[in-house]
């Protein structure tokens, strides 16, 4: 029988498997592609210190290095941002292809065994333990565990199968176009952001700089885009980089519902993606992912420890996350409650308002800036910022 | 009676996994490398189709 079995190999699924193996205990990490890390759903962006808290950086999965991140009003205004002010998703643009399977390298080191092309696709709770039904390549069959950690991503059904209901609306999450794109011409040592509901209404396209071309994306909020994100990255790219080559095309999807209740059930601990700890304002969940997972190991290391697997004992974990990140997910739902609805002309009109010769540009300084100008604007949402 | 069904474009997807996000009915999956709808249990709500960043499904009448 094995102490845990990790369903997904992304950063979240990696990390606690590694975590759970380096403690000695017995891990299973499965994952239903063929290639792990491939497809690509990911811009790729990660700040340099979330990076850091889990894996020395190395020159083989990092595609670039930028220095802050610089963006755009509807009417080109721009703002620019040094790394460390920046948030999560700016300093290093990683090459996930790699970065992912040196992750579950790194799993499979420290112990756990690691089965690719294999698909868990149910789930049985029976006195007390789990029976784990696995298919690869047409055969299936069964394991047992104590525990099962659901990393397995936006499309996560392991949740549901533990009456855990994730289901998004189309007001949660972002439809997301990418084309890794070359023969165009940008700062490449900055990453781009343009915002505005003209361009990508309830998101924003992005542009990440890589050893070669650019990841150059979109997201929009389902509910509010009258077209597919598709569209309105053609009209972008058609516009700014009308010489652009695409020779690679991601599609994805990011959970922004912001802090769910829990993500415990009885045997189960929800990581990453599957537990919608994505960042509500920047999509990115890489960060997220990885500090899920190490939690999630520590706890399942705990409960083996105890033979402890009721949700009781697992609500350790919901209380590590939450006092992490959970607060900082469940204010961002706010503040990106109140962004979406702003036109462009209001957000081309705070742009403007920043004084060019703010000395350390933070989010919070141009905050406070704006306020001190426009304090009908701000109002509203200076308690999710200050 | 015909009833709704989702069906996916196998030449549009990308295989990412925005529909099965959002149907509440367990009615899709990504298996290992393609979309599978259950049409058993899908019911025509049309999330999905709503969300899918490639235009790759619809929502049809069917007959059986
Ligand atoms: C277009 C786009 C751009 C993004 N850009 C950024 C960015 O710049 N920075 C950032 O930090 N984040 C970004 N994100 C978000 C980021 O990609 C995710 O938050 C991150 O990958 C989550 O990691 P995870 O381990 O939770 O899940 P995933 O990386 O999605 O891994 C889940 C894994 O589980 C596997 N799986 C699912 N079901 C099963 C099953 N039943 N059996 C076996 N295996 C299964 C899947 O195949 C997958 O490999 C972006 C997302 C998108 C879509
Ligand atoms: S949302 Fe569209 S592109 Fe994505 S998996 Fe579903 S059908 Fe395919
Ligand atoms: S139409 Fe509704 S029930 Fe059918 S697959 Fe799409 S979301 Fe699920």
């Amino acid at each position: 029988m094995f102490d845990v079995v990790v369903v997904g190999a992304g950063p979240g699924g990696s990390i606690t498997a590694k975590t759970c193996a380096e403690n000695g205990l017995n891990v299973l990490l499965v994952e239903k592609r063929q290639e792990i890390g491939v497809p690509v759903r990911c811009a790729e962006g990660i700040s340099k210190s979330a990076l850091e808290r889990f894996v020395e950086p190395k020159k083989f999965f990092i595609s670039r290095e930028v220095v802050g991140a610089k963006i755009y009003a509807p009417d080109g205004t721009e703002i620019t941002l040094s790394e460390e002010r920046a948030g999560n998703e700016v300093g290093y643009v990683l090459e996930r292809k790699v970065f992912d399977r040196y992750l579950a390298k790194l799993a499979s080191n420290a112990g756990a065994e690691v089965l690719v092309k294999t698909t868990a696709y149910a789930f049985e709770r029976k006195d007390g333990i789990v029976r784990v039904k696995l298919r690869r390549m047409g055969e299936e069959w069964e394991v047992e565990t104590k525990i099962v950690v659901g990393a397995d991503g936006v499309e996560s059904r392991v949740a549901k199968a533990f009456g855990i209901d994730t289901t998004l609306k189309p007001n949660e999450l972002e439809s997301c176009v990418q084309y890794l794109m070359t023969n165009i011409d940008f700062d490449p040592d900055y990453c781009h952001f343009w915002l505005g509901k003209s361009i990508a209404p309830g998101g924003y396209i992005w542009l990440f700089p890589k050893k070669v071309g650019a990841n150059v994306g979109i997201g929009v909020m389902p509910s509010l885009a009258k077209r597919s994100p598709k569209e309105y990255l053609d009209d972008f790219v058609s516009e700014r980089f009308p010489n652009g080559r695409i020779v690679e095309l991601v599609a994805g999807a990011v959970p922004v519902c912001g802090e769910i209740e829990s993500a415990v059930a009885d045997n189960l601990m929800l990581v990453g993606d599957a537990a919608r700890h994505a960042d509500p304002i920047t999509g990115g969940g890489i960060a997220n992912a990885m500090k899920a997972g190490y939690y999630a190991g520590k706890v399942a290391v705990e409960a083996v420890k105890r033979g402890d697997f009721s949700k009781n004992f697992l609500k350790r974990y919901d209380k590590l996350w939450k006092d992490d990140f959970g607060k900082d997910l469940a204010r961002k739902r706010k503040l990106q409650q109140k962004l979406i609805k702003m036109d462009d002309e209001t957000l081309n009109k705070i742009f403007r308002s920043i004084p060019k010769n703010i000395k350390e540009l933070s989010v919070r300084a141009i905050v406070l800036e704006i306020f001190k100008k426009h304090p009908k604007l701000l109002w509203d949402i200076k308690d999710l910022i200050l | 009676m015909p009833r709704k069904v989702a069906v996916v474009n196998r030449y549009r997807c990308a295989y990412c996994g925005a529909c099965v996000s959002v149907c509440k009915f367990n009615a899709n999956e990504l298996i290992e490398t393609f979309l599978q709808i259950y049409e058993d249990r899908c019911n025509g709500c049309g999330m999905c189709v709503k969300v899918c960043p490639m235009n790759a499904l619809e929502v049809i009448e069917c007959s059986t």
